[in-house]
């Protein structure tokens, strides 16, 4: 049925996401009188139960809010204590956290696009049925992804909740012989990467675009990820300290949901387009010259597009994961000691779906007294339904069934995790 | 002999309640194993992966997550219902995860600190374990389920066997590992003695002392590891907050968490054996 005025859709559990979601779009009079995206995912209360915890706990406690970016929680957590402690970690240490981050962006990425975004593009309802009939492509896209969790196996000890990271390093760190092989399954995944790029270049792209004010990491001479300063589009640029100052949660009219926006200027989308569009030319030549060939240009605001933004970031963390294992010299010393002392920290690190803020304070005994973590999906979540809106709008032609499907891949184009932003946010169910 | 009549393909549940998500991820770590399972089985309903959801009945649930809201609570219920065996895996499922930390707390408190609305945030006081609500088949431990224990469960269950999932200490993994006992050798705080198998003891091969994120083995033995924990620097209160992380409503853990004292280490083997001559 088409062109009723007033219509109700509801996807009441939505499929191919991280975590448990609903999307709520009700049309009055022939105009979208409403559109949410609904967390209704228990909450587990992280930031409460951290209060009395060690300092030295936060990265295996806070690992366990997601399990798709579990160094993402690791190296924010880590970041925040070693700020609120005074210590700097040996940039042979930091070399190290970034490779096992570009382990998690490949791991991460590759299960969004093969698993969870492709079969839209492709018309099936999972990865599974589209390897019934063009099983190589899938297979392509699992070794892709078993060559990320290979970097997290050799550094983290294992792909979900690594064990081996620890505040001020690691406990212990690998010899360059431990990494040669891992080379070689990378040179392999390079390949792949590539295929991958071409592959999503070849899909069809919705005409949709948005204009939302960009966030994101900048570290000048290189693509952001486990450290930088806050840019955006629209020219604000401050440190992790100065988040909460500029990022402000707000209640909304149409909703009973906090939304985080930018103090002054409004909502704003964080993730792999966010970052491309910001740190463009800081990519390795082999990941820009795929980007020239897949057709991504300056910025990237059309977000059925932000497939092949993952597959050049994949393409770039394949080869950055390459760089840094030919110049690993293994640090003096695994780890640093970090005392503890009384006071506030910071951090904010680029997860697989964009940028990860946390804030501890501790008390003289190394004890966290409060904590504050703000996930990627919570900052997306306004700009997510205010494209929802438009997009529904201009479709209220499609009956209900393909106007569904098609809101539910609007959605899966921000890799929405669920699993992270439902222990922060208000849940919106209706329950009139 | 072959009847031609081709035996029905097994069907595979995928549930979540409250969780991160990553051991139902551990299905899809399994790149190298999830066609060939696919091919096996009819994966019927696995959100995650799929937007296709077949009505039950399922020949295999496997349920991640704990049981943190009353409408979770009718849930279970209806999984249980729907599935000829159930299959928890996890912490948050076996032993209500880290959010069951809650369960030492008031949960009102914990509400008003994370959430400026807090009325708007239903859940129970307390997160329980799957089998404190319903009938349980097996469990598989850990935070996160080891990926081997994983395949050894669905490839058991697809021939009509028991899985072979080992219920010693993660002691007996390190000694099978050649590990260097980090206990004896670095004096580093370790819950390996008390904690189940399953890791093929990571932390101890990573120079790490074991945090017991597979929750608690068979017969721990409480008095024995206060003392040695206590003898490695550990104050009374983070042997405390040792159990109560990962696996904090396990009972034995809950046990574990008021034993803080114990014998010190090396007194002998008639202080932890006393049933030898």
């Amino acid at each position: 049925m088409t062109h009723r005025s007033d219509r109700l859709l509801d996807v009441r559990a939505l499929a191919r996401v991280e975590g448990e979601g609903a999307m709520h779009v009700r049309v009055r009079g022939g105009t979208v009188a409403d559109v949410r995206l609904d967390i209704y995912e228990p909450p587990r209360f992280f930031e409460a139960l951290l209060r009395g915890r060690r300092h030295t706990e936060p990265p295996d406690i806070t690992a366990r809010i997601c399990g798709i970016c579990p160094v993402a929680y690791q190296m924010s957590a880590c970041a925040a204590i070693e700020d609120a402690c005074g210590v700097r970690v040996d940039p042979a240490v930091a070399a190290l956290r970034r490779l096992l981050y570009c382990g998690e962006w490949i791991e991460s990425h590759t299960l969004h696009i093969y698993l969870l975004h492709a079969p839209d593009f492709l018309g099936y309802a999972s990865a599974l049925d589209l390897a019934k009939d063009r099983r190589p492509i899938v297979e392509r896209g699992l070794a892709l992804k078993r060559a990320g969790n290979e970097i997290l196996e050799l550094l983290g000890g294992r792909a979900i909740h690594p064990i081996n990271v620890r505040v001020g390093g690691f406990y212990r760190v690998p010899a360059p012989r431990d990494l040669v092989s891992l080379r070689d399954k990378l040179r392999v995944a390079l390949d792949q990467a590539l295929e991958t790029v071409r592959w999503v270049a070849g899909f069809e792209f919705p005409d949709f675009t948005h204009d939302h004010e960009l966030l994101a990491l900048v570290d000048p001479g290189r693509y952001a990820i486990e450290s930088g300063s806050v840019a955006t589009t629209g020219g604000l640029e401050f440190t992790a300290q100065r988040f909460e100052e500029h990022v402000v949660e707000e209640q909304v009219p149409h909703s009973t949901a906090l939304h985080a926006r930018l103090a002054g200027r409004g909502r704003y989308l964080v993730g792999p387009a966010a970052r491309y569009t910001l740190n463009r030319q800081w990519l390795s030549p082999v990941a820009r010259e795929a980007a020239d060939a897949a057709g991504l240009g300056a910025d990237c605001r059309n977000p059925y597009r932000s497939i092949l933004v993952r597959a050049v970031e994949t393409v770039y963390a394949v080869d950055e994961a390459l760089r840094l294992i030919e110049r690993y010299e293994p640090p003096a010393r695994p780890y640093l000691e970090v005392p503890p002392r009384p006071g506030v920290g910071y951090g904010a690190t680029e997860a697989p779906r964009g940028i990860l803020f946390h804030r501890y304070e501790l008390d003289g005994d190394g004890l966290i007294t409060s904590a504050r973590i703000v996930p990627p999906t919570s900052q997306n979540q306004a700009s997510i339904e205010d494209d929802l809106r438009r997009f529904v709008g201009a479709r209220l032609d499609l009956d209900d069934e393909r106007l569904t499907a098609q809101c539910e891949q609007a959605i899966r184009n921000y890799d929405p995790c669920i699993s992270c932003s439902t222990h922060f946010l208000e849940v919106t169910v209706d329950r009139a | 002999m072959d009847t031609g009549v081709r035996a029905p393909v097994p069907t595979l549940a995928v549930w979540k309640f409250a969780s991160c998500d990553g051991c139902q991820l551990t299905l899809l770590d399994c790149e190298d194993e999830l066609l060939a399972i696919a091919d096996r089985v009819r994966i019927a309903h696995f959100l995650e992966a799929s937007r296709r959801v077949e009505p039950g009945p399922y020949d295999v649930s496997l349920v991640e997550g704990s049981i943190t809201t009353a409408e979770d609570v009718a849930r279970i219920h209806r999984v249980r219902e729907l599935s000829r065996t159930l299959v928890t895996i996890g912490a948050c499922a076996t032993a209500g995860g880290v959010q069951a930390l809650r369960n030492f707390a008031d949960v009102d408190e914990f509400r008003s600190v994370v959430y400026a609305r807090p009325e708007y945030v239903s859940t129970l006081a307390t997160s329980t374990p799957i089998a404190a609500h319903v009938a349980v088949d097996y469990e598989l431990h850990g935070c996160p389920i080891d990926r081997r224990q994983l395949l050894e469960v669905i490839t058991a269950l697809l021939v009509g066997r028991k899985p072979n999932i080992p219920a010693h200490s993660v002691c007996f993994e390190c000694k099978q590992r050649h590990n260097v006992c980090v206990v004896v050798a670095h004096g580093t705080p370790c819950l390996g003695p008390v904690t189940h198998a399953g890791c093929g003891a990571l932390c101890p091969a990573h120079q790490r002392g074991c945090y017991g994120c597979f929750g608690p083995m068979e017969t721990p033995n409480a008095a024995a590891q206060a003392g040695l924990l206590r003898a490695t620097g550990m104050s009374a209160d983070d042997v405390v907050r040792a159990y109560r992380t990962f696996n904090t409503a396990a009972p034995a853990f809950v046990e574990l968490s008021r034993v803080t004292v114990g014998p010190p280490p090396g007194t002998g083997p008639r202080d932890v054996r006393p049933e030898m001559p």
